[in-house]
């Protein structure tokens, strides 16, 4: 590692001299006995270090490898420069979640992936850069009361999910009245429930959460569109309404023995552990089966998550079981890579059959068999084909299915004139709105399962659009 | 556009993020035997809309869990709803321990589908124990709307025999008790043969412990009558996320609570469900014995 000193510019040779900065981790033996954050976050040597690595490009490339195309030379030169404020001040303008994207974007395959460093040797560590920055300001940086004259617009957000809470924070800025709707008793939607604490400590969602408040974003928890309201009532009491209810709604496998006790799907087990926070079981009231052999089927984040949380929990063996190889996992690299190192084991190329179960119908292991892949077919993948013979049974007493969500039909049945496609998810026009007039959508109730940068970008976009219609269409404002 | 009446219709009472108001207050807790008790508990936005069948999920505070409970009766005035529980664990017991004006952190509704109510004819209600709470909206509305309703009511004593009264005031009652020490003596389902020989029956409702479900939907197969049971699998968002209250009906897995909590009673593989029940007996014995939280 090189280290050069700072204070007069570098050369562009200088700069790369110097290494990628690891990321600290949390020791990988510590690890699986606790639910703390496995990253440590730079410290400001690190971060400015790996900031005099980047080039400051004139065509920034890694800039359209960003959804929401956070101005990336920009603040990491003011990293590098020792200004962290005007650093958090540049990436707040494009992401208002940096503490979030920071830890669980896939930059490699987002801004990362369009880095020109990144041709010959490692990438800038953008994410890493972001998540310094988010969390240097939340100790430092106060948002000032807002100023903007209110609109007497209101909208209701249907969702407190990434993309929810990023739509209403973006329409609290432009002056209206944003109330957001969750079903569930705590805001995050995804954050919240499923991604686990040693990736993303609720602790940094909720004091996101704040901020929308402080901004005068109500949040009412425990209320279910669908259910405690309809669609109807809230167009009725709103001048547009957002929906992002996500796409919760868990797969299963339709193989036999998905009834026996010990099978669940991630959603559940997930939610069981970090909404629930059943790990502190009894202390908390939630309890989770803590198998001693955990076997989770699927291949991406969701997995991931999954199989870490077992080994959390005590699991002795824990493994993933996946249908492709190991390229074709959609899940994060580096979560792939602290999965290996707390001792997760993997299964390629295997397809689950059935869960099988003893007399009193408990799990007591997952049949399978091997596949290779076959020829492209017409859509041009090539399917995986079962391997004669190959048939066998992977001993484990619990089983955690992890192979997708869909949209949940809860919302949308409550309220028949909304346009769906085939598959149940909202159809939205450029603008972002549904067949229903002042009735936007996006996120993964739009887009199917994607990523949380993906639909804050929803969210922000759309927050645009929405802003623009209610000034359009509602002239007058309501007397108070 | 919008009226400051109806936007304020769904921002106000009940609003846990209205300063100093934060949760749902009990207004009143009744005993009405041993282990069940009564609660009055104000939630205005779901008392405004729930129907018969419906229920809430409950969490008392940090670190409880989210329990569903059958929404009894409500009083859309007052706003206020009514669950009756049975204290059979540590959740339960948690919550028939409050008293008037504690507050309960997080109560979510109205969820599951309204019942599928018949509006003329013949319904016999079956309940057994606690299922009294959730048979008691279903057959109260059955009357309004016009259907002859007979109910059947099982209890282990006369003691813990429930609702008798009130269901007496819309239907013709029948209660069996294990002991005899109320009504007759012997099971609901002897009570109900009765029923089904003498009279035409349209439709049975049942809720109740699952062997009690079950053993209702055999004598009603074989008469080809049609049989509705609530099913109560353990549950934890009630809004079709987690995938844990599944049952399977007719061959197909449905989730209780966004596609249930009633099922027709036929389809219903009641062997997985009284096992998925059992799940985590180990756990809650460790709960129930728990006692260094501070809190309860
Ligand atoms: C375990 C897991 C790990 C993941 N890891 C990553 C990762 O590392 N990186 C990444 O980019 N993406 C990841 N994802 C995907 C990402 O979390 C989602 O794409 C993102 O959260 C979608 O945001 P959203 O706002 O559309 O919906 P959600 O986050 O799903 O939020 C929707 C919210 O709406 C609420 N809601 C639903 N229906 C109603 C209703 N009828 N009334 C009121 N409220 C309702 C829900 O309770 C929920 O809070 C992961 C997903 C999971 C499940
Ligand atoms: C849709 C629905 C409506 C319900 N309505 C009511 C109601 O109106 N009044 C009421 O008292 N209860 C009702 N229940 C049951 C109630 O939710 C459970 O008794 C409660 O969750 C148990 O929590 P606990 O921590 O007190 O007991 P635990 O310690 O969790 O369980 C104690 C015992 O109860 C059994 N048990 C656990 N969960 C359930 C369950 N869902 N149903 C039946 N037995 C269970 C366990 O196997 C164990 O033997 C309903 C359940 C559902 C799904
Ligand atoms: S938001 Fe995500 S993709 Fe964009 S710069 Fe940050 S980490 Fe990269
Ligand atoms: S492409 Fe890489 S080197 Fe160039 S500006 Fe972006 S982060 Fe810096
Ligand atoms: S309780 Fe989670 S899906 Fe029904």
């Amino acid at each position: 590692m090189t280290d050069v000193a700072r204070g007069e510019e570098l050369t562009k040779r200088e700069r790369l001299t110097i290494d990628r900065q690891e990321m600290p981790t949390r020791d990988p033996g510590e690890r699986s006995g606790t639910f703390a954050e496995v990253n440590l976050g730079f410290t400001e040597r690190l971060a400015m270090l790996e900031a005099q690595r980047c080039l400051a490009c004139k065509r920034a490339t890694c800039v359209e490898g960003c959804p929401v195309m956070v101005d990336i030379p920009t603040f990491v030169r003011q990293i590098e420069d020792g200004d962290f404020a005007a650093a958090a001040e540049t990436l707040f303008r494009d992401n208002t979640l940096p503490a979030v994207t920071g830890r669980v974007c896939p930059q490699e395959h987002q801004c990362e992936a369009e880095c020109v460093l990144g041709r010959k040797g490692a990438p800038v560590a953008i994410g890493h850069l972001e998540r310094f920055i988010a969390d240097w300001a939340r100790g430092h940086v106060h948002e000032p009361p807002l100023t903007i004259e209110p609109t007497g617009r209101r909208i209701a957000v249907i969702g407190a999910g990434p993309g929810g809470l990023t739509a209403a924070g973006e329409l609290a800025r432009h002056g209206h009245d944003v109330t957001i709707y969750e079903a569930l008793h705590t805001p995050g939607g995804v954050l919240t429930y499923g991604i686990p604490e040693f990736r993303l400590p609720n602790d940094i969602v909720q004091h996101e959460v704040g901020r929308l408040q402080a901004l005068g974003v109500h949040i009412e928890c425990n209320v279910v569109i669908g259910r405690t309201y309809t669609l109807d009532e809230l167009r009725k009491g709103f001048d547009a309404v957002f929906v992002s209810v996500g796409a919760g709604l868990p797969v299963f496998l339709g193989i036999p023995g998905e009834g026996l006790k010990g099978v669940y799907s991630a959603n559940e087990y997930l939610t069981r552990v970090n909404l629930m926070q059943a790990y502190a079981f009894p202390e908390a009231d939630t309890p989770v089966l803590q198998g001693e052999h955990v076997v989770v089927i699927g291949g991406g984040n969701v997995a991931v998550d999954a199989v870490r949380t077992a080994r959390r929990l005590g699991a002795q063996r824990a493994s993933i079981v996946y249908r492709r190889s190991r390229p074709e996992m959609p899940a994060r690299v580096e979560e792939i890579h602290h999965a290996e190192q707390e001792g997760v084991t993997f299964e390629f190329q295997v397809s689950p059959l059935a869960i099988e179960g003893n007399a009193d119908r408990w799990v007591t292991g997952l049949r399978c068999i091997d596949t290779k892949l076959g020829e492209p077919d017409s859509s041009g993948r090539r399917a995986p084909i079962p391997i004669e013979g190959s048939e066998r049974v992977i001993p484990c007493d619990t089983v955690v299915v992890a192979v997708g969500t869909r949209a949940n039909p809860l919302l949308t049945s409550s309220s028949p004139d909304l346009a769906l496609t085939n598959r149940g998810y909202l159809v939205a026009d450029e603008r972002g709105m549904t067949n229903l007039p002042g009735v936007f959508a996006g996120g993964d109730i739009v887009r199917g399962s994607a990523t949380v940068i993906l639909a804050m970008a929803d969210g922000k976009r759309i927050a645009g659009t929405i802003d623009e219609y209610v000034r359009a269409t509602s002239v007058e404002v309501t007397p108070r | 556009m919008t009226t400051e009446s109806e936007h304020a219709a769904m921002t106000e009472d009940g609003d846990p993020s209205v300063a100093g108001t934060a949760g749902y207050e009990v207004i009143s807790n009744a005993k009405l035997s041993a282990d069940v008790h009564r609660l009055v508990i104000r939630a205005p936005r779901v008392a405004a809309v729930r129907q018969p069948g419906q229920f809430v999920i409950v969490r008392l505070g940090p670190g409880a869990e989210r329990i569903p409970l059958t929404i009894a009766d409500s009083d859309a005035e007052q706003g206020s709803i009514v669950v009756v529980i049975q204290a059979v664990g540590k959740s339960t017991s948690d919550l028939v321990r409050l008293a008037a004006g504690d507050r309960i952190d997080d109560v979510v509704g109205p969820l599951g589908r309204p019942s599928d109510l018949i509006t003329s004819g013949t319904a016999v209600c079956v309940a057994g124990g606690v299922g009294a709470a959730v048979i008691y909206p279903i057959a109260r509305r059955l009357a309004e709307i016009g259907t002859e309703v007979i109910t059947v009511l099982g209890a282990r004593t006369s003691e813990s025999v429930l609702y008798a009264e009130e269901f007496a005031s819309f239907a013709e009652l029948v209660v069996c008790t294990d002991d005899g020490s109320a009504g007759r003596a012997g099971l609901v389902t002897d009570a109900l043969r009765e029923v089904l020989a003498t009279r035409s029956v349209d439709v049975v409702y049942a809720a109740g412990p699952v062997p009690m479900m079950s053993a209702v939907a055999a004598v009603t197969k074989p008469l080809g009558i049609r049989t509705i049971v609530s099913l109560n699998p353990i549950m934890v968002d009630g809004t079709g996320m987690c995938g844990g209250c599944r049952v399977t009906v007719d061959g197909v897995m449905r989730f209780a609570c966004v596609d249930g909590p009633e099922f027709e009673a036929h389809d219903v593989d009641f062997a997985e469900l009284a096992d998925r029940l059992g799940t985590y007996r180990e756990s809650e014995l460790t709960a129930s014995t728990h006692v260094c939280r501070g809190s309860a």
